[in-house]
């Protein structure tokens, strides 16, 4: 960062991070604008820079390739391609930002579910000389069922067709008329030159006709907080502390995940079902008059009610649903592909319950959207409706409601792979 | 979303505070603490006395105070450090009221499992060995480490509860995928976990966090007066294990160290930063990544660190 930037760093209001995932392929100039939010930022060092100019030579190409700074593992730069998600972080004076990069191959959407379930926002690149693909709508579609409320298109290489506002304006219809059917949140097209610097964090020169923000000013102002505040009280107990032998302290620690929680406020625990107050809330040695959706606190409560973990904190206004039976969209993971057969460990919050598949509704092809039969049978990255039986209830909320408390993972109780993500539905409709 | 979940709750017509980046990190790795926590049956953490693993044991007091922490600190001892972050170390664990283990790379050496070229050769290596020495001697089945991805490209990779196997490998091509905050915890008998609470953190964070929360670090990451030779482009400090070669010239130069590992290769910075806030102007202001400036055993190759992780290294 600049000394400039140090100083705005003084002045400016710090608002947190914000997680984004960039979505596109090598081809679409994905490690380039990476690479360009990175430089301009002043986040890449001049070792790193140096590593890649070695890499680069060794290549036998000439010309410095932004991409090997984000192409991370030996194994891949082997095979020429990415195989997982990195993480990559950079911060200006208003938040710091942490990027899912993740590769844009059909064969990876498990990848892409995996960046895009912690992120706030995507980035959806297209080439302006393409336009919208078929890889579009298929990272589109995959943001938009993990939940990520703010889609940012960002139509790129907008020097190699002469920066045409024609081409900008006939790109976005294309997108506007394929989204109408996701019912997307809140969509913003942005014109750039990734190579060139235009519109990613400077303005540039190429670009006078567009009049809106640069992608970074875009970032920047995206509010997170105020989203998972204004929804109703969840906050799953982890661990019940307790001060050493003879000391009466008993406190529930956990996150909240959203809401708002103050000294005084009535809750509801579940699965008692008891209502009782909060008396304090723990920070090491600090008593906090309010917790916010985010915090990791400890709350002592008014009553002596039997709490453990996995039980959970509500809103007694508007508690979770306590289900046995769960309707959902997954996204399968395993290469052993997916029968009813199956048991599982699903993890929901902080609680863990046995569960199994008791029906395959029917599976998505995420590049059409249409929902077609899975004749009992699900294979890697197929992302389909089903219906989850569990040995015990979960408080659940809808996933499109709360991402925390709508969402979960199956575990193969025999591997203990991950072998899929799981996003509850109350209400199933029609919808991919 | 329904429109009724839109509205705000009662809490609307309260002034909510204000969260910023830093607060941001030390929840979710006190989350991420407390999940191992309810999860894993036998469990330690890293602490060599160097800036991360401060940082982690701060964490760990938000997390489960006023109960005792429920994991022990271990401490893999190259023989290679330096004495006044081994003070430092038992000090802070002394202060905490926290059981701390060491055990050493001699040992191993003692053991014949480790077998070195020469006395001042790197331990940094070695102690991977002796790593996983200690996490069968004991039974560990996750291991909380202060390792942040910006650090490493390998590291940019790592999971937040990354899987080892029997043998302690990473194997980078066959990580579990972790959404949203659900940490899959599960392993087997002999398997174990590495957890990294502050994978999310720069190194700006944690001199940022040092500040806030005015932790103390040892001295030697403060500037001071130290004996050096400039070695490609790096400050060697002299010391008994690292003198110096033939032809060098030795200089009394004021520095820091970035980072406080195995003495044979860690390497101070030129610096005058004697506080917290002015080391943290000067992160601001860096050009050359941490280990970069510091550390001579990574530059070998660009996939060192890679091939050290898959081996067990820390």
């Amino acid at each position: 960062m600049s000394a400039i930037g140090e100083m705005e760093r003084a002045t400016a209001t710090d608002t947190g991070v914000l997680r984004f995932i960039t979505c596109g392929s090598v081809d679409d100039g994905k490690s380039t604008l990476i690479g360009r939010l990175l430089h301009d930022t002043r986040a890449i060092f001049e070792d790193q820079l140096a590593a890649v100019q070695r890499a680069t030579w060794k290549r036998g190409q000439d010309e410095l390739d932004l991409s090997l700074l984000t192409d991370g593992l030996e194994a891949e730069r082997e095979q020429g391609i990415t195989i997982d998600v990195a993480y990559r972080y950079f911060a200006t004076p208003q938040r710091k930002f942490i990027i899912a990069d993740t590769p844009g191959h059909e064969q990876y959407t498990r990848n892409m579910v995996t960046g895009a379930s912690t992120a706030d926002a995507a980035i959806v690149l297209i080439d302006a000389r393409k336009g919208v693909l078929t890889q579009t709508r298929r990272h589109t579609y995959i943001a938009h069922l993990l939940g990520v409320r703010h889609i940012i298109v960002a139509i790129n290489k907008m020097d190699l067709v002469d920066y045409d506002q024609a081409v900008f304006e006939r790109i976005r219809a294309d997108f506007l008329a394929f989204a109408r059917s996701l019912d997307l949140g809140n969509l913003q097209f942005i014109p750039l030159s990734a190579l060139r610097g235009d519109q990613v964090v400077e303005t540039g020169a190429g670009l006078p006709w567009y009049q809106g923000p640069t992608l970074l000013s875009v970032l920047e102002g995206i509010n997170v907080l105020n989203e998972t505040e204004a929804l109703p009280l969840r906050y799953p107990v982890q661990l019940v502390v307790r001060q050493g032998a003879g000391a009466d302290f008993r406190g529930f620690a956990g996150r909240l995940v959203s809401g708002v929680l103050a000294v005084g406020d009535e809750l509801l625990v579940l699965p008692s079902n008891r209502v009782s107050r909060v008396k304090e809330i723990v920070s090491l040695d600090q008593s906090l008059p309010l917790a916010v959706a985010g915090d990791s606190v400890t709350v002592v409560l008014e009553d002596e009610i039997d709490i453990s973990r996995g039980d959970m904190l509500c809103d007694p206004a508007s508690p979770p649903l306590a289900l046995k039976s769960l309707a959902a969209r997954i996204c399968w993971f395993s290469e052993e592909p997916l029968s009813t057969a199956n048991r599982f460990v699903l993890k929901h919050t902080s609680r863990s319950v046995k569960a199994k598949i008791a029906a395959i509704v029917d599976r998505v092809d995420i590049n059409t959207l249409e929902r077609q039969s899975a004749h009992g049978l699900l294979a890697m990255n197929d992302i389909a409706h089903v219906t989850v039986s569990l040995a015990q209830p979960l408080f659940v909320d809808a996933y499109d409601s709360n991402r925390e408390t709508g969402s979960f993972i199956l575990i193969d109780e025999t591997t203990n792979h991950t072998v899929a993500a799981g996003m509850i539905e109350l209400n199933p409709g029609n919808k991919a | 979303m329904n429109t009724a979940t839109l509205e705000r709750p009662a809490a609307t017509s309260r002034q909510l505070p204000e969260r910023n980046h830093l607060d941001w990190l030390e929840s979710e790795a006190i989350f991420i603490l407390r999940e191992l926590a309810g999860e894993c049956a036998n469990p330690v953490l890293f602490f060599s006395g160097g800036k991360d693993s401060i940082v982690l044991l701060r964490l760990a007091e938000k997390a489960f105070r006023p109960a005792r922490f429920p994991f022990p600190l271990l401490h893999i001892d190259t023989g290679h450090n330096f004495q006044e972050v081994l003070d430092f170390r038992d000090a802070r664990a002394a202060e905490l009221g926290e059981r701390l283990l060491v055990r050493s790379v001699e040992d191993s050496i003692g053991r014949g499992t480790v077998r070195l070229r020469s006395e001042t050769e790197s331990r940094n290596a070695a102690q991977s060995v002796t790593l996983l020495e200690s996490i069968e001697e004991f039974g560990f089945d996750a291991a909380i480490g202060g390792a942040r991805r910006d650090e490493e490209k390998a590291r940019a990779k790592e999971r937040v509860f990354s899987f080892r196997d029997e043998f302690g490998q990473w194997d980078p091509k066959n990580q579990r995928p972790e959404l949203w905050s659900l940490y899959n915890t599960r392993v087997h008998k002999g398997e174990h976990m590495r957890v990294f609470p502050i994978s999310n953190w720069t190194e700006l964070d944690v001199w940022q966090y040092i500040e806030r929360e005015q932790l103390a670090v040892p001295h030697i990451y403060y500037a001071h007066q130290r004996r050096i030779v400039r070695r490609k482009g790096l400050l060697v400090p002299v010391t008994p294990l690292t003198p110096p070669r033939e032809g060098e010239l030795v200089e009394e130069v004021t520095v820091r160290f970035r980072t406080v590992g195995d003495i044979t290769c860690t390497c101070p910075v030129a610096s005058t930063a004697a506080t917290t806030a002015q080391i943290i102007a000067e992160t601001v202001l860096t050009t050359v990544t941490e280990r970069g400036a510091t550390r001579m055993d990574d530059q070998t190759s660009d996939a060192s660190m890679e091939r050290r992780k898959k081996e067990g290294y820390f």
